[in-house]
């Protein structure tokens, strides 16, 4: 070797992981980079050492790298930068702003190229609002500034432990981030505070008070989620589904109609194309909620397919912690991440190069415990001083051939409180949202009392019972009794649980609509109809899904939406 | 100057190891045996070991084979000079032309920065109703055609490609049979598009692991003349699975834990860093690609379609010689779909709709249960659609196939039966 054994240097290269004889000690999880000879320096994260060489697995190709290059060790965990501005923002896996390397660096994506996420330059309006003499704990406020709509605070650091005397504030006015806004001293020693802090994706930040039980739902405006499978502020929930199911198409209405704060989108290992969509529209679409533009809810973390997989992996790990940053706020968040299940395969690739026993399906026998990581991230909590915070986490899963006996699948099952179980049947009949409404199941509340949805789960079921019955014995051989029940748990299921997200009045149905409609359809579920024959029954739920079908495109309380129910409650009346 | 190695220490599977110093990874080394000189390139370091895939294979190597390094990643010499020409699978001329020598660019480079892509935005015509109504085509889309084995694909994909307005057509044949070369040679002829494609040819007489190379060779090409030349470029690749297949090859030699059916762990990573290369530039052009991927034992959940069905924007099934409604999907269709006709995705979501009851009524039927009105409707749609709309043999524009789709809902149904909003029936129901 010609290299200087004093230095640590690379001595094998298989995939992105890369082996080092290092110099001194190092730590896990720390942060070092890799120097070919081209004057590149490739960031990487140390995974294990064993004896006095550790591996990395960089998050970058490593095209290039020779045996003997040399390594840098920098002693600090991958981390992110929290601070006003993160809002609005589109990064890599690592915090790297994507827009501002497109800018340095064009078309692609260049290797090597790492940008600091936040804008330095520009100036925020600072209120104070500790005193000089009053005491702090981590995660308490120093100051406040405004971004969007939201006021964000700058909290004492969450790293910082025990309690901290200010000694010195700086008054209001207009300062960049980095701007010394307040000093504290802990007894021993005096720091300064700015508006940011660094904290190290991998542990969840947890100065505050208190967790609580998630009850108040979390309305999405997808009826089928609110009234029969509804999500909780704070609870977490799956959509696995084979692809082309329509997780992705889910998620984004998730991102559009939730009725939460701010949302993270994660793109984990998907297509880039999707996220384009995101990033291009959200900046022109209003949020009814508030009337700002989506965009100035949400943060996109974009580390797609084709973009490093190790980075991919530590995407996951980034925006919850940035959604973690925001509920220290008094925030509600929505993180949705699509899909856990490439963050699961870059976890096996890494697993498979290091020459980790496999467990099943080669995934790493810790999967389980890495995706209840994950997940435990969400939660409701009580601040220091006593707002609420919370982040629901939403995510996709793609199960291999769409079977969910899979590892992922069935690792995310135990510890999720919703599952919406994405059917291909569905799918293919273009029953969208193709939401199964026999397989999956919430164990948070509905907006609608449950002893009226449990009436409408019977009838689900009692319709597919029939529909299994007729497969055997013809409709012929079925008594109209039963075959009105088939017809009516089909008009449920196309005029509720179907729902056109494409169009901007189906897509978003409130509440308020919700529960309304759901009351018209429970009189249609009650009704006893008296029919001559079955076509007879047919032709009527024809017409009344149609009217139905119409009613869903009207604008909620219109005189469009007042006259059609008229009519819905003509024909009701005609047909008993 | 190089230096030349002979000391190999290890020959298994089409993997060879030598003892040699200062060699980067990924980088390209001829190795010399008495059956000839093959490219290998470097897939792994380790200490002094050094790793290389044999592309020709291992047959006839020697422990004392020569092994000379080239200092270099895989390249192509991107210029206009490529347009009209056909290669192998490693990138030497298979025609008689010269080899080409200006401008290398390396293959297999980073992915597109997402925040430079655009939303895709232009629709593709190709004449089949099952495509421009139903599963609509659009420029920079990713889109495999999952075959079974003896199905049309490649005449599916010829006559794609000649019907898109496109200005350059990459071929990337893997495993490709010699007559299926010589097909879409001849086709692209007749039509007079020879001088706009680039070939990278491996046929199914080529040495596996030879085909590895072909979908970066020709990505890396389609990104020349995307960004360099502003050119609307589309890539056809097939078969995607002879790709996967050398992947596999590969991993198993080199003792990788497979994750399912002794693919490796990586195979949606690697598939995605090709698909992705697909994209639309708001300043420079665009690169669509088709590919083929066939279905071993007509399985859609075998890894690589699978695999593939999760990356790319969709897929057209391909049964029995149609483009199968059910399964068969664009992702990108609603990104144009509404810009065509006010009634194309209403038309759309309830034929297919209809067309999956007519399915039902077909399995009744064929259990002996008694058809009810309802049921004779639905046999007559069924039989109305699979004529008009999924016959590949049909060729008409989107709108006429439009039209056709109301004839067909208003010869078989009444308009509430169709469930379509009644305000587009009150347009477009013929009367
Ligand atoms: N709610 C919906 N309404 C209409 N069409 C839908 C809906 N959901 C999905 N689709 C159709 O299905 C296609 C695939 O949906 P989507 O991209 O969400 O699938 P996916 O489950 O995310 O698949 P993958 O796992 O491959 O990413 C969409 O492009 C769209 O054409
Ligand atoms: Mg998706």
């Amino acid at each position: 070797m010609t290299q200087n054994q004093s230095t640590s240097h690379v001595t094998g290269v298989n995939g992105n992981l890369v082996s080092v004889a290092f110099a001194d000690a190092v730590t896990q999880n720390e942060v070092a980079y890799v120097m070919p000879a081209d004057g590149s320096r490739l960031k990487a994260e140390v995974i294990r050492v064993r004896g006095r060489e550790a591996d990395l697995q960089v998050f970058e190709s490593t095209t290039g790298v020779k045996v003997g290059d040399p390594v840098e060790f920098t002693s600090q965990l991958l981390s992110v930068e929290l601070g006003p501005g993160l809002l609005t923002q589109v990064y890599d896996g690592l915090q790297n702003p994507l827009p501002e390397l497109a800018k340095q660096a064009g078309y692609f994506l260049k290797k090597g190229l790492y940008i600091y996420p936040l804008d330095q330059e520009k100036t925020w309006d600072y209120t104070p609002v500790a005193k000089v003499g009053d005491v702090l704990e981590a995660s308490d406020t120093v100051g406040t500034v405004p971004e969007g709509i939201f006021t964000h605070r700058i909290m004492l650091p969450f790293a910082w432990q025990g309690s901290w005397t200010i000694t010195w504030t700086i008054g209001p006015g207009q300062y960049n981030i980095k701007t010394v806004v307040a000093k504290a001293t802990d007894g021993n020693q005096e720091r300064d505070i700015t508006m940011t802090q660094t904290w190290p994706v991998k542990i969840p930040i947890t100065t505050y008070k208190d967790r609580l039980l998630p009850r108040e739902p979390l309305i999405t405006q997808v009826r089928s989620i609110d009234t029969f499978f509804p999500v909780a502020k704070g609870g977490t929930f799956c959509t696995p589904g084979p692809f082309g199911a329509g997780k992705t198409v889910l998620q984004h209405a998730l991102s559009q109609r939730s009725e939460v704060d701010i949302v993270i989108v994660a793109a984990c290992g998907e297509r880039a194309g999707e996220v384009v969509e995101i990033l291009r529209e959200f900046p022109h679409l209003e949020d009814p909620r508030t009337g700002r533009n989506l965009i100035d809810r949400t943060i996109i973390i974009c580390n797609t397919s084709s973009m490093p997989v190790a980075a991919r992996e530590a995407s996951i790990y980034t925006s919850v912690t940035l959604a973690e940053y925001y509920r220290q706020m008094g925030l509600s968040l929505l993180l949705l991440a699509d899909s856990t299940s490439r963050w699961a395969q870059a976890l096996r690739e890494e697993s498979g190069r290091l020459e980790e026993i496999p467990g099943e399906e080669a995934f790493p026998a810790y999967l389980e415990s890495l995706v209840a990581n994950f997940y435990e991230r969400a939660g409701l909590v009580q601040l220091n001083d006593g707002s609420l915070g919370s982040i629901t986490i939403c995510g996709a899963v793609s199960p291999a051939g769409g079977n969910f006996e899979e590892p992922v699948t069935q690792a995310t099952l135990k510890v999720v409180g919703s599952f919406l179980a994405l059917s291909r049947d569905r799918a293919n009949a273009r029953r969208y949202p193709a939401i199964h409404p026999l397989d999956s199941w919430s164990k948070y509340n509905s907006i609608v009392p449950e002893k009226k949805v449990s009436v409408a789960r019977n009838l689900l079921r009692a319709g597919n019972e029939v529909d299994q019955m007729m497969k055997v014995v013809g409709e012929e051989g079925t008594p109209t009794s039963d075959f009105v029940t088939y017809l009516k748990s089909e008009f449920l299921d196309s005029v509720y649980l179907q729902q056109n997200t494409f169009d901007p009045i189906d897509s978003a149905c409130g509440s308020q609509r919700q529960e309304h409609v759901f009351d018209k359809i429970l009189e249609v579920i009650n009704a006893t109809f008296d029919f001559p024959d079955k076509n007879e029954a047919r032709t009527y739920f024809q017409n009344l899904r149609q009217s139905f079908i119409d009613w869903n495109y009207c604008p909620w309380q219109t005189d469009a939406f007042k006259e059609q129910e008229a009519r819905i409650d003509n024909m009701l009346k005609d047909a008993r | 100057m190089k230096k030349i190695y002979h000391r190999i220490i290890q020959i298994s599977g089409n993997v060879i190891t030598v003892e040699a110093d200062n060699v980067a990874n990924q980088e390209l080394a001829e190795v010399k045996s008495p059956q000839g000189t093959s490219l290998a390139q470097v897939i792994r370091l380790d200490k002094s070991r050094v790793y290389l895939q044999v592309f020709a294979g291992s047959r006839g190597i020697s422990t004392d084979s020569e092994v000379r390094f080239l200092g270099h990643p895989m390249r192509v010499a991107a210029s206009d000079a490529l347009l009209g020409r056909i290669f192998t699978g490693n990138g030497s001329p298979r025609d008689k032309g010269p080899a080409l020598t200006d401008n290398f660019i390396d293959i297999g480079g980073p992915s597109v920065n997402p925040a430079n892509r655009v939303i895709p935005k232009n629709m593709i015509r190709t004449g089949l109703p099952m495509i421009d109504i139903f599963n609509t085509l659009v420029e920079s889309q990713k889109l495999p055609i999952f075959s079974v084995a003896g199905e049309p694909y490649n005449e599916l994909l010829a006559r794609i490609a000649m019907q898109a307005e496109v200005d350059i057509i990459i071929l990337g044949g893997m495993g490709l049979k010699y007559d299926d070369y010589l097909y879409f040679r001849e086709t692209l002829d007749q039509q007079g598009a020879l001088s706009r494609t680039v070939m990278f040819i491996h046929t199914a007489s080529d040495p596996i692991v030879e085909c590895l190379l072909v979908p970066d060779l020709a990505l890396a090409a389609a990104e020349y003349f995307a960004t360099e030349k502003n050119k609307r470029v589309l890539v056809l690749l097939t078969d995607m699975t002879n790709f996967c297949d050398a992947l596999k090859e590969i991993a198993i030699t080199m003792e990788q834990i497979p994750s399912n059916r002794g693919y490796p762990g990586d195979l949606y990573s690697q598939l995605a860093a090709r698909y992705e290369k697909a994209v639309d530039f708001e300043t420079a052009g665009s690169i669509t690609v088709l590919a083929v991927t066939t279905m071993p034992g007509d399985d859609v959940t075998h890894p690589v379609p699978d695999n593939t069905g999760y990356i790319t924007e969709g897929q057209f099934y391909l049964v029995n010689g149609r483009i199968e409604p059910f399964g068969s999907l664009s992702r990108l269709k609603q990104q144009v779909n509404s810009e065509t006709r006010a009634d194309h995705r209403a038309l759309m979501d309830n034929m297919i709709r209809l067309y999956a009851e007519y399915k039902e009524s077909l399995e009744k039927q064929s259990m002996g249960f008694r058809m009810s009105d309802w049921d004779n409707k639905l046999l007559k749609y069924g039989a109305l659609f699979e004529a008009r709309m999924m016959d590949l043999n049909v060729n008409i524009p989107l709108e006429e196939a439009l039209d056709l789709g109301w004839k067909t809902l208003s010869e078989c149904f009444t308009p509430a039966e169709t469930g379509i909003k009644s305000d587009l029936v009150k347009q477009f129901w013929p009367q």
